[in-house]
């Protein structure tokens, strides 16, 4: 039975890489519909693959073998009827660096939207700007729409591939550590910014420390070495945890 | 403690560096003086043949005489048969190459097959474009089987060079198109081809500048020495440059030198004005690079 | 919002783009097929043996190849010969000693020669390197071995400076470091660790060098002096001598089609075909073993 509350399920997944490179094994989780589900751990536990796998990013890859199913609102993704660009679309994800396309401020942002078919000159700049607007960038940005995307700051950038996303009207954002390589101020004002979206999207969010996973969770997953080691909901995983490994993580005995 | 305890192996091994470095740099200079030598001599005894005249009328008196106008068309001529013929093909080859093509081994296999065209000596494409497109299609010695001959020889530079280019394009690209509902073709035609487009230009200039000049492959598929008008139709044989050189030097006794000389520098002149549009090309775009 | 359109759009390109990719194999296929269909004959009618006798005289009847691949074989190897002290030596001295500036003057001349036509390089050697050959070596006419070979020897020099150039200038900056912090000079740095752990670099350029070489027609046959004659002894290196690649490009032209000569002229197009295909496929192993070991070596 699919809980209405869950936007995203994860069923007995598995799957593994022909590289043989992170893999996961035996997950079940569910996300939460609006609200920043995060995913922490260690690196190499496989949260990143799992982001990959949600919104099939992973089809860019050699593929060896994968078991179970990921549902996105009810339907499994893997579904060959199933349009994989709008599931894309539907489920946005920002990178850990900033990742803009070599082109303006406001070609990334409207990237998304001309590839979907959109023509209409003044429906992509009102996008644009609403996009931008979302991202709290339009105020930093409106000025430089032409300039090339690389010429703003990292941090700037970085909310240029959020707006980038929003522009799409996802119902999903992933994001895998995207303050990494962000100073302080810039990664403030990103989970500000994670903390106004949830009311509206769904948010994972893999995160790049602990502390930033216990401040911003509604709901936590911990992972470790490809496998769903416990989930909990708000801070219950960081302040009780029930399991031993990941305490210690939390703890700091290691990372 | 340095390796050197004594003050005379330490004299010894600068001494041998010193006269190495010297010899080595004596090399290099022998290498690469005739180069200068060559292109200074050509310029020199070339320059007093080229007129308008001479580079837009027809020849006489056996070629003695006149102009090369028919040499130089028929060789336009054959380098654009040679475009049409494989830089479409080479290109999409090369998106293949570089974004379709999984680790199997048919593209081990393919990728054989691009090198070892590329080694094929030009003589052999000559006798394959002669079995294949002068008899068996039974194109004649022409202007098409000249081009198509050229364009086979052609195709693994244009395929490799395409390759390479869309490869040094960052993946992160890809992902990130891909992520926003891209599909791989969209992908490809709005970034990636985009951002490789001038290392591709630079290769098919090249590629194409190599057919122009080449001899051997049009010897027996469309090549002609004397021919009293300019072609009208592909399955016309033509004049060229690179084969009306080789015959002016040395089939045709009483031939001036100067006019020998004169048409020599029209060829390099060619082949120095298209490598430098390719390295303009490839230097201003490394400058305009957002990558 | 059109949904369909690119994902069809997306699947016809796939289609066509690969057929674009697999065509390779097909003209390659096509050549060797070609080559075959003309050349084998010449195995029938004339016979390996005949074929393979030291006598050339296609208008009396006799198809020995000998002195063809013989008089390649010289010059090539005469070639390399030239071609390898200058070429890695050019390589070593723009990758290791040159400063900046010589650098930057010396690549772009490199590039100038790789680019010069071999017509041209021919004309070259019949108005200024025959008349030497004649004149220091006091032969009737310079046309010889030698000549052809220092001519292939100027054609090679550049492959082998890119490409022996790559292969030092990958060589992890670590080991350089590492020697000359035992103590080695550069120049024993050089020799002792940047040359042969580029070694692998080297042969494939060497490699190429010959393949380019052996195949190289216009060049030769301006000013080898086309003598179909067994080269014999190093005398033969001042005579004339012919090529396999010129014997087809001058007596193509006068063959009828479908005669035995025409049949052996493709046979010998066959044999150039084999060689270089070899020399190449070569290289590439060599090549890609050798970056797969230093993969290992730096992991």
């Amino acid at each position: 039975m699919v809980n209405p509350m869950d936007i995203i399920q994860i069923e007995n997944y598995y799957i593994t890489y022909a590289d043989g490179a992170e893999s996961l094994r035996k997950i079940n989780l569910r996300i939460k519909t609006n609200a920043i589900n995060v995913l922490f751990g260690p690196a190499g536990g496989g949260k990143s693959t799992l982001l990959r796998a949600i919104n099939r990013l992973n089809d860019l890859t050699d593929v060896k073998e994968v078991k179970g199913r990921i549902l996105f609102k009810g339907k499994d993704i893997l579904d060959p009827k199933l349009d994989v660009t709008e599931l894309r679309r539907k489920i946005g994800i920002v990178f850990s660096r900033p990742m803009p396309l070599p082109m303006t401020v406001s070609q990334n942002v409207s990237y998304g939207l001309e590839v979907a078919g959109e023509r209409d000159r003044r429906k992509l700049d009102e996008a644009v700007e609403k996009a931008l607007r979302l991202a709290f960038l339009w105020d930093e940005v409106y000025d430089r729409l032409n300039d090339p995307a690389n010429a703003i700051s990292g941090g700037q950038q970085q909310r240029l591939c959020m707006a980038r996303v929003l522009a799409l009207e996802p119902e999903v954002i992933m994001l895998d550590e995207p303050t990494s390589a962000l100073d302080p101020v810039s990664t403030a004002r990103i989970e500000d910014l994670l903390q106004d979206l949830k009311a509206k999207y769904t948010i994972i969010l893999v995160p790049h420390n602990v502390q930033q996973s216990s401040r911003m969770a509604d709901h936590a997953s911990f992972f470790l070495q490809s496998e769903l080691i416990e989930t909990g909901e708000g801070k219950k995983l960081f302040v009780a945890p029930k399991d031993k490994r990941t305490q210690d993580y939390v703890e700091g005995r290691f990372g | 403690m340095s390796a050197f305890d004594d003050q005379s192996q330490l004299r010894g091994a600068h001494l041998q560096e010193r006269i190495g470095n010297t010899a080595l740099w004596t090399l290099s200079l022998i290498t690469v003086l005739p180069i200068l030598g060559i292109v200074i001599f050509i310029i020199y005894k070339g320059i007093p043949g080229i007129s308008w005249e001479f580079l837009t009328s027809m020849p006489s008196n056996g070629m003695r005489e006149g102009g090369i106008l028919p040499a130089i068309i028929g060789t336009f001529l054959l380098t654009l048969g040679c475009f049409l013929f494989a830089v479409p093909l080479g290109i999409a080859a090369g998106i293949y190459m570089a974004d379709y093509a999984a680790d199997t081994p048919m593209t081990r296999a393919i990728r054989i097959a691009i090198i070892s065209l590329a080694g094929v000596p030009s003589v052999v494409y000559g006798l394959f474009g002669l079995g294949l497109f002068v008899i068996f299609f039974q194109m004649g010695v022409s202007i098409l089987a000249a081009a198509m001959t050229l364009a086979i020889m052609t195709l693994p530079v244009v395929i490799s060079t395409t390759e390479e280019s869309l490869r040094t394009v960052p993946n992160a690209f890809r992902v990130v198109s891909i992520s926003l509902g891209a599909t791989r073709w969209q992908t490809i035609r709005r970034i990636i081809m985009k951002e490789g487009m001038p290392g591709i230009l630079t290769g098919v200039i090249l590629g194409l500048e190599r057919a122009a000049v080449e001899t051997a492959p049009i010897l027996f598929t469309g090549a002609a020495f004397y021919l009293p008008t300019l072609p009208t139709s592909p399955l016309d044989p033509t004049m060229a440059l690179p084969y009306h050189i080789y015959v002016i030097s040395t089939q045709v006794p009483g031939m001036p030198l100067t006019i020998q000389y004169a048409t020599v520098l029209v060829m390099l002149t060619f082949v120095l004005i298209m490598n430098i549009v390719a390295t303009i090309i490839r230097s201003r775009a490394r400058a305009k690079r957002q990558w | 919002m059109f949904k369909s359109n690119p994902i069809r759009t997306d699947r016809n390109i796939t289609y066509i783009i690969k057929i674009a990719g697999y065509s390779c194999i097909l003209f390659l296929a096509l050549i060797f097929f070609f080559l075959l269909r003309n050349g084998l004959p010449a195995l029938k009618d004339t016979g390996l043996d005949e074929l393979f006798k030291t006598i050339w005289y296609p208008t009396e009847g006799y198809f020995g190849i000998l002195p063809l691949l013989f008089g390649s074989l010289l010059v090539t190897f005469t070639a390399v010969l030239i071609a390898l002290p200058f070429g890695v030596g050019t390589a070593v001295f723009i990758s290791e000693i040159a400063p900046q500036a010589m650098k930057e003057t010396l690549k772009p001349l490199v590039e100038i020669l790789a680019g010069m036509p071999s017509v041209v390089l021919g004309f070259i050697g019949i108005v200024v390197l025959v008349p030497f050959m004649q004149k220091t070596f006091n032969l009737p006419t310079g046309l010889a071995a030698l000549t052809g070979a220092i001519l292939l020897g100027l054609i090679a020099i550049p492959t082998v400076v890119s490409i022996a150039e790559d292969a030092m200038n990958a060589v992890p900056q670590s080991y350089r470091q590492a020697a000359i912090a035992m103590g080695a000079t550069r120049w024993q740095t050089i020799w002792g660790v940047t040359v042969p752990a580029a070694r692998t670099g080297i042969l494939t350029a060497i490699m190429l060098g010959i393949g380019r070489t052996l195949g190289e027609t216009m060049a030769v046959m301006m000013v080898t002096g086309n003598a179909a004659v067994m080269p014999e002894g190093l005398n033969a290196l001042i005579q004339p001598v012919r090529t396999m690649t010129a014997t087809i490009a001058s007596e193509m032209g006068e063959v009828a089609t479908g005669s035995a000569h025409y049949a052996v002229l493709f046979f010998i197009g066959i044999v150039l075909f084999v060689f270089s295909l070899i020399i190449n496929i070569l290289a590439s192993w060599v090549s890609t073993r050798g970056r797969k070991r230093s993969e290992r070596i730096l992991s």
